[in-house]
């Protein structure tokens, strides 16, 4: 093989190139092929989970309307967490808004975006927050998921007064939220993404109900 | 030598006489970090098992192509089309098992485990050897992952085999519940570099006190 590189360098790298090229054509062949097999059942799935964690945040907020068709997507940019697009689920009780639920994306987890589901009722406090999708480190992270460690949980019926403002972070930060054994980066992401969405809520929670859904344009921030 | 034989020694190396995580000590960033339970386990190990026989085969198929000075690239693009596939696999039939094995499902493409088994073996091999020593390799690694999963649930909960439901859904399952709660260590980081250090320590020790019995009784059939 040496011998061969050294008498015909060029023909060797055209060679090579063409058998990686053939295989890179056929390996995305496969990967396409999987990809439209699965996407509609991946899709369902994430609608479904959604639904399902959608339902513990309105714990004892009575309402009537359907939530899926009162969806508001808030396009970029927007003063929202996230990079992408942001969902808001409004809640009404007879024409009357009770809370929102916030899709939003933390992007300063410790390995990658945080997907954060946020419950805000009107009188501006938080009633739950779920993580919809991470990629935390098992064992440390990923503690934040509600179904293996409470520490989600003291985020409920908090509000910009209570803590103030001012305290909106971890405790090694300064703040008054627990940390997470081992694990600083996620919580820190969470916690500043919560507070970034209440802020946005603070200022705009009037146009947040307005906006017919589908709508097209997110609210001037 | 029968095929039936050939069979039965591939399995052994597989599963003991050269097995990827206890002799080769391979693929171990995978096999420390995810075996907190018996699930965990099973699911990663199902996964790498899929994709070290899949990319056995890929790779013994496409071996007279292969040339030496681009052979890693090629290994790489078999095995990280073969994990993407897996990965849509898992998030479309066990969406709770893909949330929870989260990262290392992806990171399957740098377990040196398959790039090891692709230059070894299956560059040199036929496809039906390749399979098969894919599979028995796969096996092997998956065994691993699923008795040192099931010993670090057992001493860091209390339970074993909790939420196999991830697999095949249905209703949450809380598997053998023993004690409630348990010895947190195990399923911390230390817990895994313990656990392994047992049972690879257990695997010598038993080797030798095989080899040492086997000796006795030549002894003794020479007088």
């Amino acid at each position: 093989m040496m011998n061969g590189n050294d008498r015909e360098p060029a023909a060797n790298v055209w060679a090579g190139g063409l058998i990686l090229a053939v295989l890179a054509a056929i390996c995305t062949a496969l990967v396409a092929f999987t990809y439209r097999i699965t996407a509609p059942r991946i899709a369902a799935n994430e609608q479904a989970y959604l639904e399902q964690s959608l339902a513990p945040l309105l714990e004892g907020i009575p309402y009537t309307n359907s939530l899926s068709e009162s969806t508001l997507v808030i396009p970029p940019p927007h003063e929202l967490p996230g990079k992408g697009p942001a969902i808001v689920y409004r809640v009404y009780a007879d024409d009357k808004p009770v809370a929102a639920l916030f899709v939003v994306t933390a992007e300063d987890g410790f390995s990658g975006p945080i997907k954060l589901l946020i419950g805000i009722d009107t009188s501006m406090s938080i009633t739950s927050v779920r993580i919809l999708e991470h990629r935390e480190t098992p064992g440390l992270g990923d503690l934040i998921e509600s179904s293996k460690s409470d520490w989600l949980t003291q985020l409920d019926n908090t509000s910009l007064e209570a803590p103030p403002r001012d305290s909106w972070s971890i405790k090694r930060d300064g703040g008054v939220f627990d940390q997470l054994t081992g694990a600083s980066i996620t919580p820190r992401a969470i916690i500043k993404a919560v507070k970034r969405t209440l802020l946005y809520f603070e200022e705009n929670r009037d146009s947040v109900f307005e906006t017919e859904p589908p709508s097209q344009n997110g609210p001037s921030a | 030598m029968t095929d039936n034989n050939t069979i039965l020694q591939t399995f052994r190396n597989g599963l003991w006489d050269d097995n990827p995580g206890l002799v080769q000590l391979l693929g171990l960033c995978p096999l420390l970090a995810i075996t907190t339970t018996f699930v965990n386990g099973l699911g990663l190990g199902i996964a790498t098992l899929f994709v070290v026989t899949c990319s056995n085969v890929l790779v013994s198929a496409t071996r007279a192509w292969i040339r030496s000075e681009i052979r890693i690239p090629m290994y790489v693009l078999i095995i990280a089309s073969l994990v993407t596939c897996i990965e849509l696999i898992f998030k479309a039939y066990m969406p709770a098992l893909d949330r929870t094995l989260g990262i290392f499902i992806p990171l399957i493409v740098t377990n040196c485990a398959i790039v090891a088994r692709a230059e070894v073996f299956a560059s040199r091999n036929p496809i039906g050897a390749s399979m098969l020593d894919g599979l028995a390799m796969g096996t092997g690694f998956a065994a691993l992952l699923c008795a040192i999963g099931a010993f670090r649930e057992l001493i860091g909960r209390g339970s074993i085999m909790a939420n196999l439901d991830m697999f095949f859904g249905g209703e949450p399952l809380s598997g053998l519940v023993i004690v409630d709660g348990g010895f947190l260590l195990a399923v911390l980081p230390p817990g895994a570099f313990f656990s392994l250090a047992l049972a690879v320590a257990g695997k010598n020790h038993l080797d030798r006190r095989r080899k040492n019995a086997a000796k006795q009784g030549d002894r003794i059939h020479v007088r």
